[in-house]
């Protein structure tokens, strides 16, 4: 499923608004916690699960290739967890 | 962060109601649960893919008794952030 898909699936179940609202919704929800993690605050969608955004220190690497050491810059990388009730649902029908 | 917080941060945005917005929030957070639950991947342009891998049983060790045991196979889920979404929260 992609965002335009599922824009479609949830305008059809929205009886008020129009697609088109439908979709601005949709990517200020994207919006708004890509800003939040941003900032570096924790999201918690109850029953979905939450993000959070982990601090990487810097370290020296070596391109695999070459041999040769490079620095790494340290990097904040996005984390998710799963929330239980996604978890139990994905996993049910397995 | 929480869905109240994301309402409220559309509503000050937008001039739709937030009984509109809460609806179309919680409707889009069940409609990826949905699909996952299915076993249908979703990938988000712009912020992230989330996908359900199926992991076959495996033997395991308690690391603290040393005690073997049995994992069984299961379905998980992962996510897996965009370059655009690392982008953003390094900028």
């Amino acid at each position: 499923m992609t965002k335009s898909e599922l824009v479609e699936r949830v305008a059809d179940k929205v009886d008020n608004l129009s697609k088109r609202d439908v979709e601005i919704i949709i990517d200020l929800i994207f919006d708004s916690m890509t800003d939040n993690l941003r900032r570096g605050e924790r999201i918690e969608i109850r029953g979905f699960g939450s993000f959070k955004v982990k601090e990487r220190e810097a370290r020296v690497g070596r391109n695999p290739k070459t041999g040769e050491s490079i620095n790494i810059p340290a990097k904040r990388m996005p984390f998710f967890k799963v929330g239980k009730e996604l978890k139990e649902r994905v996993d049910k029908k397995s | 962060m929480t869905k109240a917080d994301i309402v409220e941060r559309i509503f000050e945005k937008f001039g739709f109601s937030k009984k509109d917005i809460a609806e179309v929030v919680d409707l889009t957070f069940e409609t990826i649960k949905e699909s996952l639950e299915n076993s249908e991947n979703v990938k988000i342009s712009g912020f992230g893919n989330f996908t359900s891998r199926h992991k076959r049983a495996r033997k395991g060790r308690n690391p603290q008794t040393g005690e073997e045991i049995r994992i069984s196979e299961r379905t998980v889920m992962t996510f897996k952030a965009s370059q655009i979404l690392k982008k953003a929260i390094n900028s």
